[in-house]
């Protein structure tokens, strides 16, 4: 029905014959323009608006036009809607919690920020694995990786957790029901709860296999192990009990068999005087490559594979069978020295391998059994490594025969890991089922038809048995940031079981595990340990055959793969940090290389250069295994055993990375047979590699007031004025210590009231490792530049540890060449030769941060006093006041002052970590982040210590001296960096402050540092 | 100054039949005429070069310091470097004009103006370095001690920057101060025969309302005089202060005494060879050759001489030094010097400074023109050595032999040198068209005693 009505507003509107309102109608809006206003010369005159007034509002309207057409950076901050009681803005929450990736396993604290971790800090209570290395503090910042996988993707798309359990259920129950051989690939898991969970799905779907693969194997150990003691686990070592420590190719300092031995080692390492005599540890060390543990000993050996084996059997007859044994001529001296020691020490000596073969990881026990070593603890083992060689290469077979039908990996990367990854990946593509948990994507996700999302440590929770009754549990330390799920849970829903992983745990705990004791001590505390009852059966060696080792003999060239200390297994290859970080014996950044002798590398013709610069060059060598063929850049490594050449695991990955991160070449490609030495054919090929590295001059040049050392021997018998002579200065003919107050040109400052910092820097105890350089990193904000920008020698390391090599054999032998210089033309050839490292050098590291002088030298250069003296002996630096003239750095005879080069943050030229929301949440709120053009170094965090203060303040206590906190000496699992007040005369430092070891570094310069270093005493006895 | 009699046998420092007139009209001459192609093109060059400059500068403050190729160890190469071969070339010119001015050595007046537009225009080249090489230049004034509402901030007077900065702006003021001084009797005689309005309204304003009367004179004289004696001290404090930024430092080749002397005689040294470097062409092209004589020269070559040997002194003393004091890393740091990875900018220097003024002890080769003037850009460039040998090498191998490398420049460390070199030249093009670039006032004072026209009239009297 159409609308006839018709509506009206007034009568006079439905009369028609009213022309006027028509035409008022007509006229409402005017149709015609109106005449151009500036010809009517009489409206403008009647216009009060001057043309000065119009220019005025028009120029007006265009700049607020103008402006309102910019919208400023709009910032969101959401604040809680409902405070958390625990969570107090500025103050740091502290979690124990476990770090469990497979190779690295840790009972660790977690300092949270505003519900943000951002540090990582050793938890020194826990009795197994309370140490944290490089690798553990460096893992935080892999949770804001915005590389990781945001949720579960099944064929490559994007799905629900729901939707992708569905579908792997169903596949799951179709291949159980048709019995397909399917396999659960797993890295070592030494979680009771996650063994109870496995065992029951590999119950229900019975037609799936678990397989433990350990990406860098310790299979002839557990193998050993598993035979003479009747369980999968690894001996055991204390080496804090050790006089006499020998070790056949166990680079037991970095990763060997799980690693975490530094603690122990050096609490026998530092010589302490009791009775006036003191004592520590002697090392001896046969290694291929040059290894923290080996820069470490005593005595170092460089040898071949095959020289390790006989070396072993050979202590072995002399031993054990006391038969004379044979050896060559090169070996034998130091074998025989080392020998000799272990039967006059007898249960205070200790032997350990690294060397992959069952016989000779027998052969360790059989002689530590002998011996009785106090060291030596088979009855506690250490249950991190599980891996099961013999079952992977099945595994591998079946693949390659096509007999497997499905796969479940789990934080495994088959892919990249195992040495035959292409084919793997082919084999995989063609699997009726594949599925991945993993958390960032990977040469194995890549090709998986599901890949299932999981979590980082930090956001999971997590139960592990790392000895036989030594347990730690895993928290959450923040909410899953992505859509993630634990491989537990995943497994539980795929049961049908309605359980979340934190309650089985919980319950688990409950029931088998604690006992009486409280759950949420346990987890308050991290770990839990209680006494087993569980006897190991007593081993018999009898049948013990090593002829294989007496008679091994090397052909060619050995390939000797080894994991470094700063990459691990390369999980974490996407962390910056830990790319920037310089390994400590080569000290390279972002970059893997071949180690060479530096006779091999002649011979073939390969060269390490520097360039104008000063950046390290190195030459390409072709190195082929069983016909594969890959192109490597070079370092020449002193130390390096002759016809041995070194490559380390961890590198090469290019998926899931940053363009920035995916360096150096895939060792495991060579990885044939999960064994670390492989037979090479090496040659020399084109092109040069652009390395970063940022020590470039190797050696000590004979200055020993460096690193000043000694031998036991000597620190025995000598007055501290022979080994730690006080560097004098002469002033009107009369000789003074430099430190005394009559060569001081300056007024001396009252110190003796308030807190007066220093840190002490054991070099006994310090191996090396470089946990503090990380610490340091996440603590303070340092930024990382980047490989190109540590190449040109930019590197913002504030802490930095430095490694020198010996030019004769010994560093005391290079100071003797020094000394013994006459004339300038021998200085000119002495000192150029100087520069060159030994064939095998001795070695000596060097932490070296901001000395914080007393009379610094950068204080006093800077026009705008924005390098300035604190109250408390830290030499402070006011970024906000740097004008950026550098003199302070260039004054600096420590050369410790990092200058921000450009604008390291929110930065697309630094895609680093502070360039994405996701990666500054690692940022420490209590440290400034520094701008561009300014100087920054260590502040030996003040922020630590003011908090100190400031709590002590209002507690109303007086400070303890184990309150003193500083990022590098907390992370120092050594104890070689003690850090506090000498002006509590009952500190530990103060009583380092007046240990005979002291000195401070460069003395003579008249810089009085707060921060000092006690000299290295080397346990050798003839030099 | 009256007309005092100078032996016959003394050269004459005026050569030429040249009246009072003739001076005038030779000095304004460049100014009023038009540029012919060779300015144009050296000037072309100059800005092209001084543009580029410009860029990298703009680049490297909009970028970071990270454009230029220092590291953790070598803080300052270039830059500095750079600041200090700038400032030493400036020296010559206070030299000439006051301490010359003081011994009355008449010599001067033919090149005291140019000089000192030398030393002004290279203060101005070196002053941008301290600024420029700053991490954040923006906040350059705060090396200036002004009430700020900072806090009580202040700036710290133990810092030898910051006795540069006062040590380079006196210096710079003091300078203008006395060359403006000397130029306002020749702007009033430029503004006295300009016949454009324009031209003569502005050299009006440069001369300062100048009106030639007697007690003018008796002003002008007083002032020159009080200014020389102030502007003498400077010519040894500024490179004394200068070469305190090293000399106080802590760091092996930079800590040692000697330095002051030492930095003195190298930037006279420096001064006189850019001097020579200048003139020899500025003679040439703007016809002057009647005024910078050949003898002129010859006495600059001596200068040049005898400060290149006391700088060949300072060298062997601190190579002697250092082995003497018994210290290893004060004898590592020379012998790296002498022998390390940049053994070529220390023979460089070496060759460049000391070896080559000793060419000038025979007298036909310090009088032939060509090679003075090849002469003097070699010991500029021996001199631009010498303060990279000293800043770099001291710098790239200090106490811990972890932190040593090597420094090399990228494109931006050049470009800016090569940038202050067209700016200074830029600089110098103008002021040889715009302004009398001879103290033709008082050239005119000793025309009668040492012009060629009369002495020979007046050996004709006396013979």
């Amino acid at each position: 029905m159409a609308l006839n009505k018709t509506y009206w507003k007034s009568i006079d509107q439905i009369d028609s014959s009213n022309g006027d309102l028509k035409k008022l109608e007509h006229n409402e809006f005017v149709s015609k323009l109106p005449e151009d206003f500036l010809s009517d010369e009489e409206s403008l005159d009647k216009s009060n608006t001057s043309r000065r007034d119009f220019l005025k509002y028009a120029g007006f309207t265009t700049a607020m036009a103008t402006i309102a057409a910019c919208e400023g950076p709009v910032i969101n901050s959401v604040p809680y809607v409902v405070q958390p009681e625990q969570i107090r803005p500025g103050i740091a929450n502290y979690y124990a919690t476990t770090m469990a990736d497979g190779y690295d396993f840790a009972s660790i604290l977690i300092k949270t920020r505003e519900g943000r971790p951002i540090k990582v800090e050793s938890n020194s209570d826990a009795p197994t694995l309370g140490c944290a290395n490089a690798r553990v503090h460096a893992s935080v910042l892999s949770l804001y990786d915005n590389m990781r996988l945001k949720g579960p993707i099944a064929f490559g798309k994007e799905v629900s957790w729901d939707n992708l359990c569905i579908q792997v259920e169903n596949r799951l129950k179709e291949m159980a029901k048709a019995n397909k051989n399917v396999v659960l690939l797993t890295p070592t898991i030494p979680s009771p709860t996650t063994k109870k969970i496995i065992s029951r799905f590999t119950k229900l779907f019975s037609n799936i296999r678990h397989v433990v693969h350990d990406a860098i194997s310790s299979d002839s150990a557990l193998n050993a192990f598993e035979t003479f003691y009747g369980q999968r686990a690894l001996a055991d070592y204390d080496f804090s009990k050790s006089k006499i420590v020998v070790s056949i190719g166990a680079n037991f300092l970095e990763d060997w068999q799980g690693g975490g031995y530094e603690s122990g080692y050096a609490k026998s390492r530092v010589p302490i005087k009791k009775n006036k005599k003191a004592s520590m540890s002697k090392h001896f060390q046969f290694e291929s490559n040059m290894s923290l543990t080996g820069s470490n000993a005593d005595y170092r050996l460089p040898c071949t594979p095959s020289d390790q084996k006989n070396i072993l059997a050979y202590i072995y007859d002399n031993l054990i069978l006391g038969s004379p044994g044979q050896l060559s001529e090169k070996l034998k001296p130091l074998a025989d020295k080392a020998l000799d020691k272990l039967k006059n020490y007898g249960s205070d000596g200790v032997i350990v391998t690294g060397i992959e073969d069952e016989n000779a990881q027998a052969a360790v026990f059989a002689i530590n059994t002998f011996l009785n070593s106090k060291s030596f603890d088979p009855q506690s083992p250490k249950l991190i490594r599980q891996g099961n060689t013999k079952e992977v290469l099945s595994l591998l077979k079946e693949i390659e025969e096509g007999n497997l039908d499905g796969l479940i990996t789990v934080e495994v990367n088959p892919v990249f890991t195992f040495p035959n990854g292409e084919l793997l990946s082919e084999a995989i593509k063609n699997l009726e089922f594949s599925l991945n948990f993993t958390s960032t994507s990977n040469e194995t996700s890549s090709v998986s038809q599901f890949v299932a999302a999981v979590p980082h440590y930090l956001e999971s929770w997590g139960d592990y048995e790392f000895k036989p009754g030594h347990f730690a549990l895993a928290q959450p330390t923040i909410r899953p940031l992505f859509n993630t799920l634990q491989f537990q849970d995943v497994l539980n829903r795929l049961m049908g079981r309605d359980l979340k992983l934190y309650d089985e745990i919980k319950t688990h705990w409950e029931e088998e595990i604690l006992g009486i004791n409280s759950w949420s001590k346990a987890l308050h505390d991290g770990f839990f340990s209680k006494v087993t009852s569980k006897k190991l059966i007593s081993p018999n060696f009898s049948g013990l055959n090593l002829e294989k080792l007496r008679e091994s003999k090397e052909e060619g060239i050995s390939l000797v793969l080894y994991s470094k200390i700063g990459m691990g297994d390369g999980q974490q290859a996407n962390n910056p940090w830990l790319q920037e970080f310089p390994d400590p014996i080569t000290r390279v950044s972002w970059d893997n290389y071949l180690t060479i002798s530096k006779s091999d590398a002649d011979r073939i013709g390969l060269k390490n250069t520097n360039t104008s610069n000063g950046a390290l060059n190195g030459s390409y060598a072709a190195i082929k295994v069983n016909g594969k063929s890959l192109k490597i850049p070079v370092i020449i490594q002193p130390g390096q055993a002759l016809g041995t050449v070194g490559l380390s695991f961890g590198y090469g990955k290019r998926m899931g990375l940053k363009e920035e991160m995916q360096t150096g070449v895939n060792a495991y490609s060579f990885y044939h047979g999960f064994k670390n030495v492989q037979s090479v054919e090496i040659s020399n090929v084109e092109g040069v590699h652009e390395f970063a590295c940022v020590q470039l001059h190797n050696t000590l040049m004979g200055r020993g007031d460096i690193i000043k050392e000694t031998t036991l021997e000597i620190f025995n018998t000598k007055d501290k004025k022979y080994w730690n002579p006080m560097p004098h200065v002469s002033k009107n003919h009369m000789e003074f210590d430099v430190t005394s107050k009559e060569v001081d040109m300056w007024q001396e400052f009252d110190r003796s009231i308030g807190h007066h910092f220093n840190l002490s820097i054991d070099l006994n105890a310090c191996t090396g490792c470089g946990a503090c350089v990380i610490a340091c990193h996440a603590e303070n904000n340092v930024p990382v530049v980047g490989k190109r920008e540590v190449r040109k020698s930019r590197d913002m390391h504030w802490l930095r540890i430095d490694r020198y090599y010996s030019s004769a054999d010994t560093f005391s032998g290079d100071s003797e060449t020094k000394d013994n210089i006459s004339g300038i033309g021998d200085s000119l050839t002495t000192f150029g030769k100087m520069e060159q490292a030994a064939e095998n050098p001795q070695v000596a590291f060097m932490p070296v941060m901001c000395q914080h002088c007393n009379h610094a030298p950068c204080e006093t250069v800077c026009p705008v006093a924005a390098s300035s003296h604190g109250r408390q002996g830290q030499n402070h630096m006011a970024y906000n006041r740097c004008i950026g003239t550098r003199y302070c750095a260039n004054n600096c005879p420590y050369k410790v002052r990092r200058f921000n080069w450009f604008l390291y943050n929110k930065n697309d030229e630094f895609d680093y970590h502070m360039n994405n929301d996701l990666g500054r949440m690692v940022l420490n709120p209590d440290v400034v982040v520094r701008s561009r053009g300014v100087m920054e170094k260590c502040s030996m965090c003040i922020q630590m210590t003011q908090k100190t203060i400031l709590d002590a303040k209002l507690e109303g206590r007086e400070i303890k001296d184990s309150d003193w906190n500083c990022a590098c000496s907390n992370a120092c699992d050594t104890g070689a960096m003690v850090f506090g007040d000498i002006n509590d005369k009952e500190s530990k430092v103060a009583e380092l402050h007046e240990d005979d070891r002291m000195y401070h570094l460069l003395e003579h310069v008249g810089t009085k540092p707060n921060v000092m270093y006690q000299v290295k005493v080397r346990n050798t006895e003839d030099v | 100054m009256a007309l005092h009699y100078e032996a016959p046998i003394r050269k004459p420092l005026v050569t030429g039949d040249k009246s009072y007139h003739d001076v005038t009209i030779d000095v304004a001459a460049p100014v009023e005429g038009a540029a012919n192609m060779q300015w144009w093109t050296v000037f072309g060059i100059a800005l092209t070069a001084f543009l580029w400059g410009l860029g990298c500068i703009i680049y490297t403050i909009s970028t970071g310091i990270g454009t230029w190729g220092l590291n953790k160890t070598v803080g300052w190469a270039w830059d500095i470097t750079n600041f200090v071969w700038w400032v030493g070339i400036g020296h010559a010119g206070t030299l000439i004009s006051a301490v010359l001015l003081l011994f009355r050595q008449k010599w001067r007046m033919a090149i005291n103006r140019s000089a000192e537009a030398m030393t002004i225009f290279s203060v101005v080249q070196a002053g941008l370095f301290p600024i420029i090489h700053m991490g954040r230049p923006w906040l350059a004034y705060w090396v200036l001690p002004i009430p700020n509402g900072f806090g009580s901030l202040w700036v710290n007077f133990n810092s030898p920057l910051l006795w540069d900065v006062f040590a380079i702006s006196t210096y710079l003021s003091v300078s203008l101060v006395f060359w403006w001084t000397g130029l306002l009797p020749d702007f009033a005689m430029i503004r006295d025969r300009a016949v454009l309005p324009f031209q003569k309204k502005i050299y009006s304003l440069l001369s300062f309302g100048w009106t030639g009367r007697a007690k003018d004179w008796q002003r002008f004289e007083e002032v020159s005089l009080v200014l020389a004696g102030l502007a003498t001290p400077l010519v040894l404090s500024v490179h004394t202060i200068v070469s305190f930024d090293f000399a106080t430092s802590v760091i092996p080749g930079w800590h040692t005494t000697i330095f002051p002397p030492y930095f003195v005689a190298g930037a006279i040294f420096s001064g006189f060879a850019m001097v020579n470097t200048l003139l020899i062409i500025m003679r040439k092209v703007s016809h002057l050759e009647n005024y910078i004589t050949v003898q002129h020269i010859e006495l600059m070559n001596i200068v040049i001489m005898i400060t290149g040997s006391i700088v060949g002194v300072a060298y062997i003393t601190e190579l002697f030094i250092a082995w003497y004091s018994g210290v290893e890393y004060e004898q590592y740091a020379f012998l790296n010097r002498a022998t390390g990875p940049y053994w070529w900018a220390y023979w460089a220097m070496m060759t460049c400074n000391v070896f080559s003024p000793q060419f000038m002890w025979f007298k036909k080769l310090r009088t032939s023109i060509m090679f003075s003037f090849i002469i003097s850009i070699v010991v500029n460039i021996g001199m631009w050595f010498e303060r990279f040998v000293i800043i770099v090498t001291s710098l790239h191998r200090d106490y811990l032999p972890s932190s040593w490398t090597m420094f090399s420049p990228t494109f931006v460390d050049i470009g800016i040198f090569i940038g202050t070199i067209g700016f200074f030249f830029v600089l110098f093009l103008l002021y040889s068209r715009t302004f009398p670039v001879i103290a033709q006032a008082e050239v005119k004072t000793i025309l009668k005693s040492s012009g060629e026209k009369y002495k020979k009239l007046r050996d004709v009297n006396n013979e």
